[in-house]
């Protein structure tokens, strides 16, 4: 028996492939925008993946530190060491800003951290972990600082020393890790102007600045805090929000916040953008497929006529159909992972979406197909003779 | 009918066998393989990329990094016990100025005047003292012959040849002249002490005029002045400032962390912000008793060879502590924290393996220490492009990121 759908798409195979290539790249761009919102949402997830905490410990009445502004003195971390099934406390600062890196603005996540304690990066990709304590600075990869790179924030010139992957806020800015006092000084010291103008303001010329002094920077934004193995978080963050009175985050907690309230908006944008575009994509498969057929309806009338089964037919439209798709995945799929590294801001790609793809894209085919078997059977024989 | 059956033939025909199913084949059993191939290798179920490293062995040297300010180690406030209008300042910032020398007067207003009117109250009490001594002599004389005619009255009246009424009289006298004596006695020490006095008040006042000259307590170089001539100055508030600017040390502020081993005696590198390109050489020389509780910070105080900088600016000090030889150390990057245990990821048949070890120091080039828990063969992770967990797949690269 031979494979008529075979034959007829090496008969012209050169059109076969460039429809399935041209039909490849739309289901690249869709799969593409699938892992934009993936990316989204990982973005957001990673923010409270890699502080390594397991509670969040903000200002009262607040959604900080990463919706809303929170602000918490910094013994606060001392303080809940002392309640049960808290095995370590760090303070975290952050702060959005806009850095220079020699012509280029950059926009960041300043994070102050503490060294050892949550909120460090679990992982470099390069260099080495922040060990003096002052104007060292871990950069993340997508900032584009590269190791030994000065950067100047405020005041102070901060030599990178290692390099972070997918360190990013939720809005998919690249942090930059700097010692928690500095990154105080940054958020709560201001410039010199300012200063000269407190000063008169308060008439005392020592009171205002004196940078080093303990007065000007001992807020932080949060404090991060991981559990004992065995404590339920819950029952942790209920005891520290009624004995501290402060508001305390769990994990899941932080997930909603992030992912359902502060990208709640772009995220559906962007989803919303998704499924008209897998709708779209869809029905050009459809007419593709449907006016492939469409265009072979001489050929058909011809295999009717000489006593082609209907099977036989419909058999290799279906086979056509399901073959074009198979291309297209495939050069959807591999334009996709190729260019989603050159994306600004993060896109993930995940197996199951790709999966879910692969098959959404076979139904796709398959369906357009039964219209186009439904019309190539419906087709008269003798238009063979008569056309 | 029959040319258009030939042409359905040809038509078959060309569907049919125009090509060879062998190249079908061929290209599926190619194309399959390496989109297999390229989604594993290339997309999300990928392995872990890392890099690894061995222990190695090396002398470590241990250093400790603080910020703080340069300041004068002594440094002197000049200012009035009294307040009043400053009529003369004669140095101004960056003169060199030697011990007593005089710096600024305050007006004295009327000191002067009150001194001569000291002055001249002296000058009176003692012309009183001398009336005194003189009605002292005075009384005297008068107490004697008072004395002396009661006595010759006493005997008189012994035998009978004066009246008793008489006797009396001459009694009176003589005690009268008593008082007067003891009177003229007083009124003289009354005068010495007005004497006394107003020597003392002139004395005083010599001692206030002096307080309007201030001088320098020491030698040193005038590194503030607060005020103008002419500008009123309270008791206390400072007029000048004064320091041994060849005796300079810098307030470092060093993280309790990183403090246990620091020593008095220690060498020092001093970066001042000034400049940022040069290394100056310093001592430890004072560390406070008392650290810092708000910031956690110890006060470290590193005295500056060079005499050579401004007061407040901003340094870098790095102290350095003693070094270890023989030191087996890692990379700081490879050196995790999993709940409370210190540890590293080891690469073992292309899976990631949590092992504990024991650390000492960590140098700022970010080397630490590894006591116990490592061979020397052991393959450790150093950088990895995700957070690694126990049996991740792992495939060895030279490096994540080019240089």
């Amino acid at each position: 028996m031979i494979n008529l759908a075979g034959r007829d798409i090496l008969h012209n195979w050169g059109k076969f492939v460039m429809t399935g290539a041209g039909l490849g790249l739309l289901i690249g761009v869709t799969l593409t925008m699938a892992g934009v919102y993936r990316g989204m949402v990982d973005d957001a997830q990673a923010l409270i993946v890699n502080s390594g905490a397991d509670l969040w410990v903000v200002q009262k009445d607040t959604l900080g530190p990463y919706a809303e502004p929170s602000a918490l003195h910094d013994d606060v971390a001392r303080d809940l060491l002392l309640q049960p099934g808290v095995m370590a406390a760090g303070n975290a600062a952050y702060l959005t800003m806009q850095i220079q890196q020699g012509k280029r603005e950059v926009r960041i996540m300043l994070v102050g951290i503490e060294a050892g304690k949550p909120g460090t990066p679990a992982y470099l990709v390069a260099g080495r972990p922040i060990t003096q304590s002052h104007y060292e600075a871990l950069a993340d990869i997508k900032s584009g600082f590269s190791l030994g790179e000065r950067i100047r924030i405020r005041r102070h010139e901060y030599t990178v020393t290692g390099l972070t992957r997918r360190m990013v806020s939720s809005s998919g800015d690249p942090m930059i890790f700097v010692p928690l006092k500095d990154a105080q000084e940054v958020q709560f010291l201001k410039d010199n102007d300012a200063l000269l103008n407190e000063r008169i303001r308060t008439n005392s010329a020592q009171r205002t600045l004196d940078a080093s002094s303990p007065s000007s920077s001992q807020m932080v934004n949060a404090v991060l805090v991981q559990l004992k193995p065995g404590f339920s978080d819950e029952s942790v963050a209920n005891g520290i929000r009624r004995w501290k009175h402060v508001q305390t985050y769990t994990r899941a907690q932080m997930e909603e916040i992030l992912v359902a309230r502060l990208i709640a908006t772009s995220a559906k944008q962007i989803f919303m953008f998704l499924v008209i575009l897998s709708i779209v994509s869809a029905a050009i498969v459809a007419f593709i497929i449907y006016t492939m057929t469409m265009n072979k309806i001489r050929e058909i009338a011809v295999l009717k006529l000489v006593g082609a089964s209907n099977q036989t037919i419909s058999g290799m439209i279906l086979q056509q159909a399901l073959g074009l798709g198979l291309i297209g995945f495939v050069v959807g799929k591999t334009a996709a992972t190729f260019w989603a590294p050159l994306f600004p801001k993060y896109v993930l790609l995940i197996p199951g979406d790709a999966l879910r793809g692969f098959f959404l894209v076979m139904l796709m085919c398959a369906l357009a197909s039964s219209f186009a078997i439904r019309a190539a059977l419906r087709v008269d024989p003798s238009s063979a003779i008569g056309g | 009918m029959k040319s258009a059956l030939s042409g359905i033939r040809n038509k078959l025909h060309k569907i049919i066998s125009t090509h060879a199913p062998q190249k079908t084949i061929l290209l599926a059993t190619l194309t399959i393989p390496a989109f297999l191939w390229f989604i594993t290798t290339q997309g999300p179920l990928a392995p872990v990329k890392v890099t690894t490293t061995t222990l190695q062995t090396s002398t470590l040297h241990a250093d400790v990094f603080g910020v703080g300010t340069v300041e004068a180690r002594h440094s002197y406030t000049i200012s009035p016990v009294m307040t009043g209008r400053i009529s003369r300042l004669t140095v101004d910032q960056g003169d060199t100025v030697q011990t007593g020398q005089l710096l600024a007067e305050i007006d004295p207003v009327d000191l002067n005047e009150r001194l001569t009117g000291s002055r001249r109250m002296t000058a009176r009490v003692s012309y009183a003292l001398a009336a005194a001594e003189a009605q002292l002599g005075e009384a005297q004389s008068r107490h004697k012959t008072a004395s002396a005619t009661y006595q010759r009255y006493v005997e008189l009246r012994s035998r009978n040849f004066v009246s008793q009424e008489m006797l009396d009289a001459r009694l009176h006298e003589k005690n009268s002249a008593d008082a007067a004596l003891t009177a003229a006695n007083a009124n003289l020490a009354a005068a010495k002490e007005d004497l006394k006095k107003t020597s003392s008040d002139t004395e005083g006042i010599v001692r206030l005029l002096k307080q309007t000259r201030l001088t320098s307590p020491v030698n040193g170089t005038v590194i503030a002045r607060h005020t103008e001539p002419g500008n009123i100055a309270a008791a206390g508030t400072p007029v000048l400032q004064i320091a041994d600017t060849k005796d300079l040390w810098i307030r470092t502020r060093v993280d309790q962390q990183q403090a246990g081993g620091l020593r008095v005696g220690q060498q020092a590198t001093i970066v001042l912000r000034s400049r940022p390109q040069n290394q100056l050489a310093g001592t430890v020389a004072r560390i406070d008793l008392v650290s810092d509780s708000v910031t956690e910070e110890r006060i470290v105080n590193v005295s500056l060879a060079e005499g050579l900088s401004h007061l407040g600016e901003n340094a870098e000090v790095t102290i350095a502590l003693s070094a270890v030889d023989m030191a087996r150390s890692l990379p700081a990057a490879a050196i995790k924290q999993i709940n409370q245990q210190c540890g590293v990821w080891l690469l073992q048949n292309g899976q990631a393996r949590f092992h504990a070890v024991k650390t000492g120091i960590t140098t700022r080039d970010g080397r630490i220490q590894i006591m116990e828990g490592l061979s020397p063969q052991d393959e450790v992770i150093v950088y990895s492009q995700q957070a690694l967990s126990e049996g991740l797949k792992l495939k060895l690269v030279r490096e994540l990121v080019k240089s």
